[in-house]
């Protein structure tokens, strides 16, 4: 599926200080029993943002006002778990493009970036400072430079570097897949094919 | 140059690498099920894009099933609906499919291995983290998305950076009533939930060298709950006895020339990793869990740790025991359990349900609990029914139910109710996980059934005879 390219994101974010935000909160497995892609976003964090009558829970991060923008800031080891890339596409559906954290599980970040999220990686110390910052001022806007990888703090012009492989940097900045990719490579995995002993 | 297993297996599947970015990744064997691939196979259609090797891929249904009444048509809409993409989608493409009435259908990583579909070296995905379970038998098994669920259909490839690796040794012996699940449990607490991230685990030593195949498939399951992409297993004889005579599994001359490959696949003796852990059998006692993540367990005779001691962060350590409950230094020995599951591609194999008859037999489940045994496919299920195993259940108040992943998701009507507590040998203790509300507390099938005949948290050591 087509995705939004991804260049230099300037916006405000949702602060969400918890450890272990796995895909399991992302989005409940009773909603995943679509046949097709579309509406996740309405069921984004479904247990955390509303009660069992369907009212939104008010101290929720997503049903604060104050709160807004397409940058999400999670604590250590997010998106561990289930392989569901419903996770994925619930936080793109909703209007996210990237999670900032400073630990991410393997399967949600490869998830992400195949469907045009980007995962930005920080030092703990930075998404301290990320999240005192939004909590200073919930407004405060960060900037995520994909071309030169970096994320900046606007208010206090704190910046720091991430790591992302050239391939799939090239992928987002292009929204190209791995899909169109591997089309172009067949005839090489024709000759693993024949060769293996499977 | 020396190298590891993983990187046997590895190496041998790279169709090329991309330089700054990840190996093009040749995959041997691909399962599907009902729920992470309609949307790929709706991508497929939209790119014009056919199955490359459709003999490559498994389809069965499991997660959205219902474990009653399986000969009734599915009453919620949606997953019938989802159930029948597959049905669909599968026979559209030439694609085996194990559906609902099956004889073969079952949960997908109990049925690849029981069937012989799951070989030495290979590499095997599927849309769901729990396919780890396959590297008990040498393979490197991993899940993925459901854009590489397209991936794998369309080119029979994926496309990964290659991990880091990581081996865990455990050696000596394990004492009376310590199970596979603890093992793995320990493990767990000891890595934390995101401690082997970036890795892919081998599982070496005695402790793993003695333990069954279906043992080696409950520690490979839960590698992906310590954020490990897969953990392995050297295959040796007990592996090769194991599939010999399976329906799929190479025979005769195939056999031989599979067999010989097979033997090479272990890592060379200077072989090195990137990091390594020691444990010894003999600190394991059964584990449970006490929080809303794997790595939140402890030995049951243990006391719930203090914050301090677990490097959580003191906010989340505490949203953890405040959804289930608990505190700091509480016993937990003697909480109350409502509900027990046995089942799950972590503990639906017959060795579990033989562990969990040995300690019901002659006793009676307690009033206060609901039990749901589900079988993790109908080959268990008649294995469970063949060795007489119905009968004890039976004359101890249970009931069996059909195949299916269960309550370990809670997909079908398979839901523990809000605030009720759970004992479970399955892999996720995650709020939520088994229903909204749901409190779950991870154990091996052993400590479950202690728990199903006392309706309290039991050492099942003191059921032991």
């Amino acid at each position: 599926m087509a995705y939004d390219k991804f260049n230099i994101l300037k916006s405000s974010a949702v602060p969400m200080p918890i450890e272990n935000v796995d895909t399991d909160q992302i989005i409940p497995a009773r909603f995943l029993k679509a046949t097709e892609r579309k509406g996740f976003g309405d069921n984004l964090f479904r247990d955390w943002r509303y009660n069992a009558d369907d009212t939104p829970k008010k101290d929720f991060v997503l049903n604060n006002p104050i709160y807004s923008g397409k940058i999400l800031v999670g604590g250590k080891n997010f998106g561990s778990g289930s392989s569901r890339e419903h996770a994925a596409w619930a936080i793109y559906d909703y209007g996210l493009r990237c999670v900032v954290s400073s630990f991410f599980a393997d399967i949600f970040k490869g998830n992400s970036l195949n469907i045009g999220i980007l995962p930005v990686t920080v030092s703990p110390e930075f998404l301290d400072k990320i999240f005192k910052a939004i909590e200073a001022d919930p407004n405060t806007e960060l900037e995520v430079n994909l071309p030169a990888q970096s994320i900046t703090i606007l208010a206090t012009g704190e910046k720091e570097s991430f790591d992302i492989n050239g391939y799939k940097k090239n992928n987002l900045l292009n929204g190209y897949d791995d899909i169109d990719f591997l089309q172009s490579v067949k005839d090489d995995i024709q000759k693993v094919a024949a060769s293996s002993i499977y | 140059m020396p190298s590891t297993l993983f990187d046997k297996v590895w190496d041998s599947h790279v169709v090329s690498h991309i330089a700054d970015g990840p190996d093009v990744f040749f995959i041997d064997r691909h399962f599907i099920h009902e729920v992470t691939s309609p949307v790929a196979f709706l991508g497929l259609e939209q790119r014009g894009l056919k199955v490359m090797f459709p003999e490559r891929t498994f389809a069965t249904a499991d997660h959205n099933t219902p474990t009653i009444n399986q000969h009734l048509p599915v009453a919620d809409p949606l997953s019938a609906n989802q159930l029948k993409a597959l049905e669909t989608n599968a026979a559209k493409y030439g694609i085996s499919h194990w559906g609902l009435g099956n004889p073969k259908n079952g949960i997908v990583h109990v049925v690849g291995p029981e069937n012989g579909i799951t070989l030495p070296g290979m590499t095997i995905v599927c849309g769901d983290s729990h396919t780890s379970t396959h590297g008990a038998f040498g393979c490197i098994a991993f899940g993925i998305g459901t854009s590489e669920v397209e991936m794998v259909l369309s080119s029979q490839c994926i496309m990964q950076p290659k991990p880091k690796k990581m081996r865990i040794n455990v050696n000596g012996k394990l004492g009376k009533g310590i199970l596979p699940k603890d093992v793995v449990l320990y493990i767990i607490s000891k890595l934390t939930a995101a401690g082997a991230t970036g890795y892919f685990v081998e599982f070496a030593g005695e402790v793993f060298e003695n333990m069954s195949m279906e043992g080696r498939m409950t520690v490979c399951n839960m590698s992906i709950e310590m954020g490990a992409r897969g953990g392995m297993i050297a295959p040796d004889e007990t592996t090769f006895a194991y599939i010999k005579g399976k329906d799929k599994a190479p025979k005769g001359e195939a056999w031989d020339k599979a067999l010989a490959y097979w033997k090479t696949l272990k890592t060379d003796a200077d072989a090195t990793f990137d990091l390594e852990y020691n444990f010894e059998a003999k600190d394991i006692e059964p584990m449970i869990t006490y929080g809303t993540n794997p790595g939140m367990g402890t030995g049951i005779t243990q006391h719930i740790p203090v914050t301090a001691e677990t490097g959580n962060s003191k906010a989340s350590y505490e949203k953890s025991l405040n959804y289930m409950g608990f505190h700091e230094d509480d016993a937990l020995l003697g909480k109350k359990v409502d509900y027990v599951f046995i089942g799950s591609c972590t503990n639906g194999r017959i060795e579990d349900f033989r562990a969990f008859a040995s300690i019901v037999k002659g006793r009676k489940k307690a009033d206060n609990v609901t039990a749901w045994i589900v079988p993790g496919s109908h080959i268990v299920e008649q294995q469970i029914k063949d060795e007489g195993i119905l009968d004890i259940l039976t004359e101890a108040g249970f009931e069996l139910r059909q195949p299916g992943c269960s309550a370990c998701l809670a997909m079908n009507d398979d839901k523990i109710p809000a605030g009720k507590y759970a004992v479970s040998t399955s892999n996720r203790n995650f709020e939520g996980r088994q229903g909204p509300g749901a409190r779950t507390m991870l154990a091996s099938p052993l400590v479950a059934a202690a728990a199903a005949v006392t309706g309290v948290v039991t050492d099942p050591r003191e059921l032991i005879a």
